[in-house]
C-alpha cells in the first residue's frame, strides 16, 4: 500500500484554507465553548432580572483577590505567546521557562481561587444558600475545571510532548499555538466572569 | 506514533494489529464507522423494545402482561401490571435512546465515519485518535443510561425532555441520565470537530465543495448544528446538576408545590422555563441533526437509482446552509404554552414558518429528480422512494403545530407524536436503512440478498403508517401524550380501540425487521459477492476496493467533476466516476 497518502496538513497548513488541521480543530472546539459559557451567561441573565433583588458583587465577593487573580491570568496568558514565540525563535531553553511560568501561575491562579472558596464556606456561603451564591459557584467552578485542564495540557507538553522537537518541530510548534489558543479563550471567559459576578 | 499521527506508508495496518486494536480499540474510521452502527441498530431495537412494552399498558391498561410480564422485577411490574413509575421511565428512556443512542449514532457516527472519507478521497478522519474517542464516549454514556434501570428507584422518568422542577425532584435515575448525557454530548462534539476539520481540509485534489456529493454537504452542515447546539444543553445539564446534588435552585421557583406541600430546603429563585430555553436551543437544531444525514443518504441512493444528475444541486446545498441557519433560532416554538409572552410567540411562529421553506426545497428537488429517470427499484431505492412521501406527511403536520392558535389544542397531544414519528421513523430511519442496502457492500463486499429486503421493506412500510396515522387522529381528539391510563379520561376513551390498532401495528412492525436481521447476518457470510462498484454510482468510496483497505485508496483519487454525471450525453457508460480522467 505504498501509494496510499498520509493524512495532510498536519504539520503544513491547508493552501485555501490556510491552517493545519489542529488548529482548525481549536477553533471549532473553542466555538463550542463560546455556546456553553455562552448558554451561563444566557441564565444567568434570565435568573437575574427574574428576581426582584439580586446582590452587588463587590459588596459580597472579594474584589481585591479577584484582580490579582485577573492579573495572574493575563500574565500567564503572556507567557504563553512567549513559549511559543521561542519555538519560532527556535530556542527550546527558553520554551521551558515560558511555558514553566505559564503552569505555575495556572496554579496559583487555583491557589486564590481555593482560599476565595474556603472563605466563603466559613461564613457558610454555599451553592445552595442562593442563586447568586449558585451562579458564582457554578461559573467560576467550571471556568477552574478549564484552568485545570490546561494546566494538565501544558504541563503534558513541558514533560513528555516535547520529545516530538526533536522529530517534527513545526507540528510541536503547531500544537502549542493550539493549546495556547485554548489557554487564551480560558483567560478570555474569566475576563467577563470578573467584572459579571464581582463588579455588577 | 508517539505524535498522533496515522502513517500508512510505513505501517499497513491490515496485517500488524492485533486483534483488540483492529476491531475493538481501532483508530480506522471504517471500523470505528462499523462500531457506531451496530451499537446504533442494537439501542434502536432496544428502544423499539421499552415503546413495545409501553404499547401494552396503552392497549390493555392494567391487564397483566402475558408470559413476558413476568420476566420483570415486583418493584416495577407487580404481577405482570405494568406500574406508572415504570410506564414513565419506559417513555422518557424510548426517546432518549432512539435519538441520542439510536438515530444519532447510526446516522452521524455510522454513515458519516464510514462513508464521508472515502466520498471525499481521504486515506481517514482527520483525528484518527480523537474519533475513537468518542466513540468510546458513546458507548460509555450508553451503559450509564442502560445501567441506570437497575439503580434504586429506576431510570429517569421524567420524559426525554427532563422538564424541571419535575426533573430536579426525581429519583437518583436522573442523575444518572444526566452524567450519561455528558459523555453523549461530548463524544458528539469531539465527532462534529472532526467531520468539519476532514472535510474542510482532507478532500482530494480537485473535489471543490461546488462538487461535494451531497450526503458530505449535509453531514457537514450536521457537524455544524452538533458543535454548536449541544454545548448549551451541556450548560442545562450542569445547572440540573447542581439543582440536584448541591441543591441550588436555577430552575426552582420560589414557593413550589410538590404533592400539595411546600417544598422546603431550597433558596427559590429559579426559573423553570430557563431549562425548556436551554434544552429546546439544543433539541431544536438535534431536529436537523436526524434529518439531513438521512436526506444526504437518499439523494445518494436517489441520483444513482434514477440514472441522472440530482435535480437543482445547488439549490439543494444552500436551502440545506440556510436550513442548517435557521434551524438555531426556532427553538421556542415547542414553548408556546408556557407563558413567554405574545411577542416571542410570533417572532418563534414567524421563523418557524420561514424554516419549512427550504425543507419544502430540498424535498421537492428530490422528488423532481425522480422526473424522468430511468428508476431502479431496487431495495435501497424503495426505502429512498418511500422517505419522500413519510417525510413529506411529518412536515406538513408540523405546520399546525407552529402555528401559535392551532398549538394551543395540539400541544401535548398524540398528534405532536404522530407529526415527529413520521419525520424520524419512516422517515429518517427509512433512510438509515436505505443506506444500510446501499453500503453494505461496500462495507462487506458482499450484496445484501433482494427477496428478504423486500419482505423487510413493504410490512415496514404498510406498518409504519398503520401506527402513526392513527395517533395523528387521536391527537385531534385531545389524548395527551404522557397518559399511563387512557381509559381514566372521558373524551380519550372513544379512541380506545385505534390505541389497540396501533399497539398490534408496533408488534408486528418488530416481526417485519426479522427478515432484516436474517439478512443483514446471512448476507455477511454468504451475500453474493460483488465488485468494487455494484450500482455503478460516481462517487469516490466506489472507486476504493470492497472492503476499503486501512488508507482507503489504492492510489490517491484526483476529482474531475461533479458528483452525479449519470446518463451524460454521448457517453459510452450511463455513469461517469468523479476521479475518471479521460473523457468518457
Amino acid at each position: 500500500m505504498s501509494d496510499t497518502a498520509a493524512i495532510r496538513y498536519i504539520s503544513h497548513p491547508h493552501p485555501v484554507t490556510g491552517v493545519t488541521n489542529s488548529k482548525l480543530g481549536v477553533w471549532c472546539f473553542l466555538a463550542s465553548e463560546v455556546m456553553l459559557f455562552g448558554g451561563l451567561f444566557s441564565a444567568y441573565i434570565m435568573l437575574r432580572t427574574g428576581v426582584p433583588d439580586w446582590p452587588r458583587g463587590h459588596e459580597v465577593l472579594n474584589v481585591p483577590l479577584a484582580t490579582l487573580n485577573t492579573m495572574i491570568l493575563i500574565t500567564s496568558s503572556v507567557t504563553m505567546v512567549m513559549a511559543w514565540a521561542s519555538l519560532e525563535l527556535k530556542s527550546l531553553s527558553k520554551f521551558r521557562l515560558h511555558m514553566a511560568l505559564t503552569v505555575l501561575l495556572g496554579l496559583a491562579f487555583l491557589v486564590v481561587k481555593a482560599f476565595e472558596y474556603g472563605h466563603k464556606f466559613e461564613h457558610h456561603h454555599f451553592p445552595a444558600t442562593s442563586n447568586f451564591y449558585a451562579t458564582y459557584f457554578t461559573l467560576t467552578g467550571l471556568h477552574g475545571l478549564h484552568v485545570v485542564g490546561g494546566i494538565v495540557v501544558n504541563t503534558y507538553f513541558l514533560l513528555f510532548g516535547i520529545k516530538m522537537w526533536d522529530k517534527d518541530p513545526e507540528q510541536f510548534t503547531g500544537r502549542i499555538e493550539a493549546s495556547g489558543l485554548y489557554w487564551h479563550f480560558v483567560d478570555l471567559v474569566w475576563i467577563f466572569l470578573f467584572p459579571v459576578l464581582y463588579l455588577l | 506514533m508517539d505524535d498522533g499521527t496515522i502513517d500508512p506508508m510505513t505501517h499497513d495496518y491490515s496485517h500488524e494489529l492485533p486483534f483488540w486494536r483492529k476491531y475493538i480499540f481501532s483508530t480506522d474510521h471504517k471500523m470505528i464507522g462499523i462500531q457506531y452502527a451496530l451499537t446504533g441498530l442494537i439501542f434502536l431495537l432496544f428502544g423499539f423494545g421499552l415503546m413495545m412494552l409501553m404499547r401494552w399498558q396503552l392497549a390493555y391498561p392494567g391487564q397483566p402482561l402475558p408470559g413476558i410480564g413476568t420476566w420483570f422485577s415486583e418493584n416495577v411490574m407487580p404481577g405482570g401490571i405494568m406500574l406508572p413509575e415504570f410506564y414513565n421511565q419506559l417513555g422518557a428512556m424510548h426517546g432518549t435512546i432512539m435519538v441520542f443512542l439510536g438515530v444519532v449514532p447510526l446516522a452521524v457516527g455510522g454513515f458519516g465515519n464510514f462513508v464521508l472519507p472515502l466520498q471525499i478521497g481521504a486515506p481517514d478522519m482527520a483525528f484518527p485518535k480523537l474519533n475513537m474517542v468518542s466513540y468510546w464516549f458513546l458507548l460509555t454514556g450508553g451503559v450509564i443510561m442502560f445501567a441506570s434501570f437497575f439503580v434504586p428507584g429506576g431510570a429517569a422518568q421524567s420524559g426525554w425532555t427532563s422538564y424541571a422542577p419535575l426533573s430536579v425532584i426525581a429519583s437518583s435515575g436522573q442523575t444518572w441520565w444526566l452524567v450519561g448525557m455528558t459523555f453523549l454530548i461530548n463524544s458528539s462534539l469531539l465527532g462534529s470537530v472532526n467531520f468539519i476539520v476532514t472535510t474542510a481540509q482532507l478532500r482530494a485534489d480537485g473535489l471543490s465543495f461546488n462538487r461535494l456529493p451531497f450526503f458530505v454537504w449535509a453531514q457537514f452542515v450536521t457537524s455544524f448544528l452538533l458543535l454548536l447546539a449541544f454545548p448549551p444543553l451541556m450548560a442545562a445539564g450542569i445547572l440540573q446538576l447542581m439543582d440536584r446534588v448541591a441543591h441550588t435552585s436555577f430552575f426552582m421557583p420560589t414557593g413550589l408545590v410538590v404533592s400539595g406541600q411546600l417544598l422546603e430546603g431550597i433558596s427559590g429563585g429559579g426559573n423553570a422555563v430557563l431549562w425548556q430555553h436551554l434544552f429546546w436551543f439544543l433539541a431544536h437544531p438535534e431536529v436537523y441533526v436526524l434529518i439531513l444525514p438521512a436526506m444526504g443518504i437518499v439523494a445518494e441512493v436517489i441520483a444513482c437509482n434514477t440514472r441522472k444528475p440530482l435535480y437543482g444541486y445547488k439549490a439543494l446545498v444552500g436551502s440545506t446552509i440556510f436550513l442548517g441557519f435557521m434551524s438555531f433560532i426556532v427553538w421556542a416554538h415547542h414553548m408556546y404554552l408556557t407563558g413567554m409572552g405574545q411577542n416571542l410567540s410570533a417572532f418563534f411562529q414567524v421563523t418557524t414558518m420561514i424554516i419549512s421553506i427550504p425543507s419544502i426545497i430540498i424535498l421537492t428537488t428530490l422528488i423532481l429528480s425522480l422526473w424522468g429517470g430511468a428508476i431502479r427499484f431496487t431495495v435501497p431505492m424503495l426505502f429512498a422512494l418511500a422517505f419522500l412521501p413519510m417525510f413529506g406527511i411529518g412536515g406538513l403536520t408540523g405546520l399546525p403545530l407552529g402555528l401559535n392558535a392551532a398549538d394551543i389544542h395540539l400541544h401535548d397531544t398524540y398528534y405532536v407524536i404522530g407529526h415527529f414519528h413520521y419525520v424520524v421513523a419512516p422517515g429518517t430511519i427509512f433512510a438509515l436503512f436505505a443506506g444500510i442496502y446501499h453500503w453494505f457492500p461496500k462495507a462487506t463486499g458482499r450484496k445484501m440478498n433482494d427477496f428478504l429486503g423486500r419482505l423487510h421493506f413493504w410490512p415496514s412500510f404498510v406498518l409504519m403508517n398503520c401506527i402513526f396515522m392513527p395517533m395523528l387522529i387521536q391527537g385531534l381528539a385531545g389524548v395527551s401524550r404522557r397518559l399511563y391510563d387512557p381509559m381514566q379520561y372521558a373524551h380519550a376513551q372513544p379512541t380506545q380501540p385505534l390505541n389497540v390498532f396501533i399497539s398490534i401495528s408496533a408488534w408486528c412492525l418488530a416481526l417485519a425487521q426479522i427478515p432484516f436481521i436474517i439478512n443483514f447476518f446471512w448476507s455477511l457470510f454468504a451475500g453474493k459477492k460483488v465488485d468494487q462498484n455494484p450500482w455503478e454510482a460516481t462517487t469516490l468510496e466506489w472507486t476504493a476496493p470492497s472492503p476499503p483497505p486501512h488508507g482507503n485508496f489504492a492510489q490517491v483519487p484526483t476529482v474531475y467533476r461533479g458528483p452525479y454525471e449519470y446518463s451524460t450525453p454521448n457517453a459510452k457508460k450511463d455513469f461517469w466516476p468523479q476521479s475518471m480522467k479521460e473523457t468518457n
